[in-house]
């Protein structure tokens, strides 16, 4: 059993939102037959959106590029799924929500709050939804108060999931540890475009979307190293993992914890086969918790 | 993969509203009931089972189809794929039916090719509202025989396909492929059933796709949480028990539509 702000985790590997989190039964999946430790839902919001127009997700030779744009069903249609993921899933369960102002923000985590949701996620880092995402994530006093709002609202653990689309992306957490979040989780995909040659047409329907897999791994990892450093509260690092490899240098930048989002693209129990390389590890090094990891780069000077 | 470049090489009317698409990529290793994601550029992107290695069969239903019926032959379209799971091919031997309702027949028809290749005897149910609208009778035709309903009677059994079914011995085929609009397939699955077949059917279900690789979740069904566009298309009767089909499905926002 693994706590992460005050959650039990089954192991310290996390689905990161946005990934398979739409409906209950493939939460319950993931982490029943994929093992991953807790499940993050898809982003839910006020209002049904259906997304950007296809193609929403390319794989490229370095990683993915998407552009969902947000699509959900809204809140209150999301109720039945996240309470079959409470029920049946076996693991924490938190919902990823977004807003467009703190009023936005509040009213979707207490209308999910029926559901018993374990942690709220606080997506402020879509690069390519207008008005919401990074729209609102690259201001530091507007993610102070989204932050602050949903304290105030809920009385479970807070995290905040920050957009390395920014200058500092440390300013950001720390405007989110201001008003009040228990962790942050960085980062969201880096904004990218593919072009058609053929035709000229950039490839997404959206024209342009957000960079995930391999290619942004060495960007996460140093996004998490800085967090690490300039903020008190813990860090949750993602961004391109795929392996136990991947998952030790994360938690070794600063990671407290790790979410795995493209890799499922490989294979659903990526979670279990990076749980145990972790075990393997430790035991090999000679580490007796995982949690000597966390931050030791930091110490090697 | 990013999208191939897919030129049209020829288009044939299939019925007043299905048209083949034939296009110059050949996808030498399809499995018959597998994908392609068709970017109709600057519209929006849309699964299509391949009828061929190199075709699409798309009926007109919406933005993105209606405007590939305006591209003519030398026109293009963006293309990814082959994509999920296939129908499985019998053995040699074994005793092969097929049923088929409407455009349905789209990824059927490669299939009672490639099981006829295979040795299996293979047999067709296929349904359509009415005559001008069966597809790819000739193509079932020469791999076995074909029974043929129309819902107006103008060809065939008057009614649907679960009425043919009701005169044929089930219990003498090894394997039963089938795909048609959701209704149909909830009415066949719930035949077999009863007749105690199942077991030895593959259904192609159709959901809302967003990413088509498996990562989104977009298209995940109930009970089981698998992804029609990786897991399937094509799911066995089995894994199919206690699921969504026939009872609804999730729009592109997710919300649950009744079918």
């Amino acid at each position: 059993m693994y706590t992460l702000t005050g959650l039990k985790l089954k192991n310290p590997i996390i689905l990161a939102a946005g990934i398979l989190g739409t409906t209950g039964a493939s939460l319950c999946r993931v982490a029943r037959e994929g093992g991953a430790g807790g499940v993050v839902t898809k982003s839910i919001g006020p209002m049904p959106k259906t997304g950007h127009s296809n193609p929403s997700m390319v794989k490229l030779d370095c990683g993915f590029l998407n552009a969902m744009g947000l699509p959900n069903p809204s809140y209150p249609s999301f109720l039945q799924e996240l309470e079959i993921a409470k029920k049946d899933s076996g693991v924490p369960v938190i919902a990823s929500i977004f807003g467009g102002n703190p009023t936005e923000f509040k009213e979707v985590a207490e209308g999910l709050l029926p559901a018993k949701p374990d942690a709220f996620e606080l997506n402020v880092s879509c690069p390519h939804a207008e008005g919401y995402g990074a729209a609102v994530g690259s201001n530091p006093c507007l993610v102070e108060a989204i932050t602050a709002a949903v304290k105030d609202t809920v009385n479970v653990p807070v995290w905040v999931k920050l957009t390395p689309n920014v200058s500092d992306i440390t300013c950001i957490g720390n405007a989110a540890e201001s008003g009040g979040a228990d962790a942050v989780v960085a980062i969201n995909t880096l904004k990218g475009m593919v072009i058609d040659i053929e035709s000229g047409y950039p490839v997404l329907g959206n024209r342009s979307g957000g960079l995930s897999g391999k290619a942004v791994k060495p960007v996460a990892v140093k996004c998490v190293y800085d967090l690490y450093t300039a903020l008190e509260i813990p860090v949750i690092g993602v961004g391109g993992v795929s392996s136990w490899q991947d998952a030790v240098e994360m938690m070794m930048a600063g990671a407290a914890a790790v979410q795995v989002g493209s890799a499922v693209y490989d294979r659903l129990d990526i979670f279990s086969e990076i749980s145990t390389g972790i075990e393997a590890f430790l035991q090999r090094k000679g580490y007796s918790d995982v949690k000597e990891l966390i931050g030791l780069a930091h110490e090697m000077v | 993969m990013l999208p191939l470049n897919a030129t049209i090489v020829k288009i044939n009317e299939e019925s007043p509203s299905v048209r083949t698409f034939f296009f110059d990529i050949q996808f030498e290793t399809m499995n018959p009931g597998q994908f392609v994601m068709v970017w109709v550029r600057g519209v929006d992107e849309v699964p299509m089972g391949l009828s061929s290695k190199n075709s699409i069969t798309v009926q007109k239903v919406g933005e993105a189809t209606s405007k590939l019926f305006e591209l003519k032959e030398g026109d293009s379209f963006g293309l990814r794929g082959p994509f999920g799971k296939g129908f499985s091919l019998p053995s040699e031997g074994e005793n092969t039916l097929v049923i088929a309702g409407g455009v349905g027949a789209a990824p059927l028809a490669p299939y009672a090719e490639a099981a006829r290749t295979a040795g299996s005897e293979v047999h067709t149910v296929l349904g359509a509202r009415s005559a001008e609208d069966l597809i790819f009778e000739e193509r079932f035709a020469k791999a076995g025989e074909v029974y043929v309903s129309t819902d107006d009677g103008s060809k065939g059994t008057k009614g649907f396909v679960t009425d043919v079914l009701n005169g044929l011995n089930l219990s003498g085929y090894d394997r039963i492929a089938v795909c048609g609009p959701e209704i149909m397939m909830a009415s066949v699955f719930r035949l077999l059933e009863d007749r105690k077949v199942l077991e030895k059917s593959e259904f192609s279900l159709h959901r809302y796709f967003k990413c088509g690789i498996g990562v989104c979740g977009a298209c995940c069904i109930d009970q089981s949480g698998m992804r029609v566009c990786r897991d399937g298309p094509v799911f066995s009767g089995v894994q199919l028990r206690d699921s969504e089909l026939g009872k609804y499905m999730r729009d592109a926002s997710g919300r649950r539509v009744k079918i």
